[in-house]
């Protein structure tokens, strides 16, 4: 009853093409930025903080950066982890050798970095679509992890190739707890988000979509696919370049070049089918939905009282994370972000059925 | 649909298209054979023929996403032998697709947006940003849209996904996405397929309305010989990838190679 759009019309196109155009929505969002910023870092614990909020936020990130190439642009890529490493590692060796440099200009700098080898990858696209552009993206995955694996000059001549980073400054405000590490995250998600929703709202993000949904027609328009796919390369590795920064500075602190392997790849993937293609919302659920999964699946059997042996849990948890999925994909191909869509359209009819 | 081709009160120019000798063969198969027309200003120029005849052959040569072997096309005064689709829609030439190619996964409104992408211009951080040029921009092209919106009458789906519209109205949207280029030469393929008798009666008139109005050229192909020789001022005929007949209307219909080519002749 409440959630109506009776009364709210729109005199000018600028007021029916905001981004939430329904007041009860920009409500919403006001109170969940206001929770998000302001209360949430009194009341939740280091635990949650840590094992669930950021890495949410720092894979919500990498799964927009996939998005827009994935769901938006319609180019299936598998080596995105490969893209994170690059941020990471470039992250990395900035903060070494350039050590004046402030961590933005670094995280900027990273996902620059992340763009430049991500269209080098995206090259292919202009020939090649589908599986078999799949298939040249895993080749930047393997390519990516042996450099950073063989080349030790990335990893800074260290034995055991694995790397460890400072404490983050910004300004003189260190980024070192918990909650400062949530609320840095969620500041640089929110804007990051931000920007997302408005390249694809704007002319860019209508390219990609034609690209994506009929790339003859497309052409025929006056679309260039190069610079439609390039594009939704560079800008896809930039998000996913800087969320690997930082996953390697703010989650990881110490990792080796495993840490941004073929799984992780596969993981962001499975974050975009299970929230929903094509949409920033869904890039959150996804991400939500596979961090959080796995730790309640860890965690229910303790609160149903049933003890097990550590292996069977990891066990059970592997077959039922799978199961989830498959069940998912099933009921609701186009993913998490639907069902809220479809959610809130019986909400605006509510209690009525049409 | 009662008014004759030759419709009174608009003055049909020099030519804009002119076709010369285009021969465009796949491999072994020859599509297209050393055929000439041209189209003149203003007027509604209707290729027809039997299925395979290479009349949508004959757009794709027009608009760049097929290259001829051989053959110029000359549009607007510019010569050229191999030009690209974006060339082409720089040039001013848009076009419709005969099996609707519209882009399933966006609202109505986004699908003939896509159709302004050549005239935006703010840049990718402009975009990012959003406030400011890039919203000035948006909101300026929205408004020629809207103006198209009205034109075609399909206020009422505006922010539905083209995919749940039923065909007729998907045929409309495609018509608005290339109307939204503002096109010199608008290229229309089989607009009227398999609509109903009051859907073709609509199109006919957005058609004549388009030309009317905005003083676009248009090519089309249509099998629907009634709706051909009524809206259209002159109607070239092609035939296993020949011409065999050009002209207005009343002149094609008496043209005995084209009786032919429609019914079939005793051997």
């Amino acid at each position: 009853m409440l959630y109506r759009e009776n009364g709210q019309f729109k005199t000018t196109y600028r007021q029916d093409q905001q981004m939430l155009p329904i007041l009860q929505d920009r409500i919403f969002m006001a109170l969940l930025l206001l929770f998000v910023f302001g209360v949430a870092p009194f009341i939740f614990s280091d635990y949650l903080f840590l094992s669930i909020l950021i890495p949410f936020l720092v894979l919500s990130l990498a799964a927009i950066g996939l998005n827009l190439l994935v769901g938006y642009c319609g180019q299936i890529s598998l080596g995105h982890a490969a893209f994170m490493s690059v941020g990471a590692y470039a992250a990395y060796n900035l903060v070494l050798r350039v050590p004046q440099l402030n961590f933005l200009v670094v995280l900027i700098l990273a996902g620059l970095i992340a763009a430049l080898v991500g269209l080098l990858f995206g090259i292919p696209s202009l020939r090649i679509r589908g599986l078999y552009l799949a298939v040249a993206t895993l080749a930047a995955q393997f390519f990516v992890d042996w450099t950073f694996a063989r080349v030790k000059w990335f990893t800074n001549y260290a034995p055991s190739g694995s790397v460890s980073t400072a404490t983050i400054d910004i300004f003189g405000w260190t980024v070192d707890t918990p909650v400062r590490k949530y609320l840095f995250l969620l500041a640089v998600v929110t804007v990051f988000a931000l920007v997302a929703k408005n390249l694809v709202r704007g002319h860019m993000g209508r390219a990609w979509m034609a690209m994506r949904d009929m790339d003859v027609a497309a052409e025929v328009i006056g679309i260039r696919p190069v610079y439609a796919k390039l594009t939704a390369f560079g800008v896809s590795s930039f998000y996913v370049g800087v969320a690997g920064a930082l996953w390697g500075f703010v989650y990881l602190g110490s990792w080796e070049p495993l840490a941004f392997d073929i799984n992780l790849s596969l993981n962001l993937l499975f974050m975009i089918i299970i929230g929903g293609m094509g949409s920033i919302l869904g890039s959150f659920f996804g991400a939500f939905f596979i961090v959080a999964l796995p730790i309640l699946l860890n965690q229910a059997p303790e609160w149903l009282g049933i003890h097990l042996s550590t292996a069977m849990v990891s066990n059970l948890e592997a077959m039922i994370f799978g199961s989830l999925i498959i069940f998912f994909l099933i009921v609701e191909p186009q993913g998490l972000a639907r069902l809220w869509a479809i959610g809130k359209e019986k909400l605006r009819l509510w209690p009525f059925p049409h | 649909m009662t008014t004759a081709g030759a419709s009174g009160g608009k003055s049909i120019g020099g030519v804009v298209l002119d076709l010369a000798g285009i021969s465009l063969a796949f491999g072994g198969v020859r599509a297209l054979q050393n055929v000439s027309f041209d189209v003149r200003e203003h007027e509604i120029r209707a290729i027809i023929g039997p299925n395979g005849a290479g009349k949508s052959s004959m757009l794709n040569v027009i608009n760049g996403v097929y290259h001829p072997q051989e053959g110029t096309v000359t549009f607007n005064g510019v010569k050229r032998h191999d030009v690209n689709t974006h060339e082409a829609a720089e040039q001013g030439i848009a076009r419709t697709f005969q099996n609707i190619a519209l882009f399933k996964g966006m609202s109505v409104l986004d699908n003939i947006m896509t159709g302004r992408n050549l005239r935006m211009k703010s840049g990718l951080l402009a975009q990012a940003i959003r406030i400011g040029p890039a919203e000035r921009e948006e909101l300026q092209h929205r408004e020629a849209v809207e103006r198209i919106i009205d034109f075609l009458e399909i206020q009422a789906y505006r922010k539905t996904p083209v995919g749940r519209l039923p065909y007729g109205l998907q045929k409309r949207v495609d018509l608005a996405r290339a109307l939204a280029m503002e096109p010199k030469l608008l290229l229309l393929d089989e607009p009227m397929a398999g609509m109903n008798v009051e859907e073709k009666q609509d199109m006919c008139r957005f058609i004549l309305d388009v030309n009317d109005q905005f003083g676009t050229t248009i090519v089309l192909i249509e099998h629907d010989m009634g709706v051909v020789m009524d809206i259209s001022d002159r109607v070239v005929v092609l035939d296993y990838g020949k011409k065999i007949g050009d002209g207005t209307p009343d002149e094609v219909r008496g043209n005995q190679a084209v009786i032919d080519a429609y019914l079939g002749v005793s051997h």
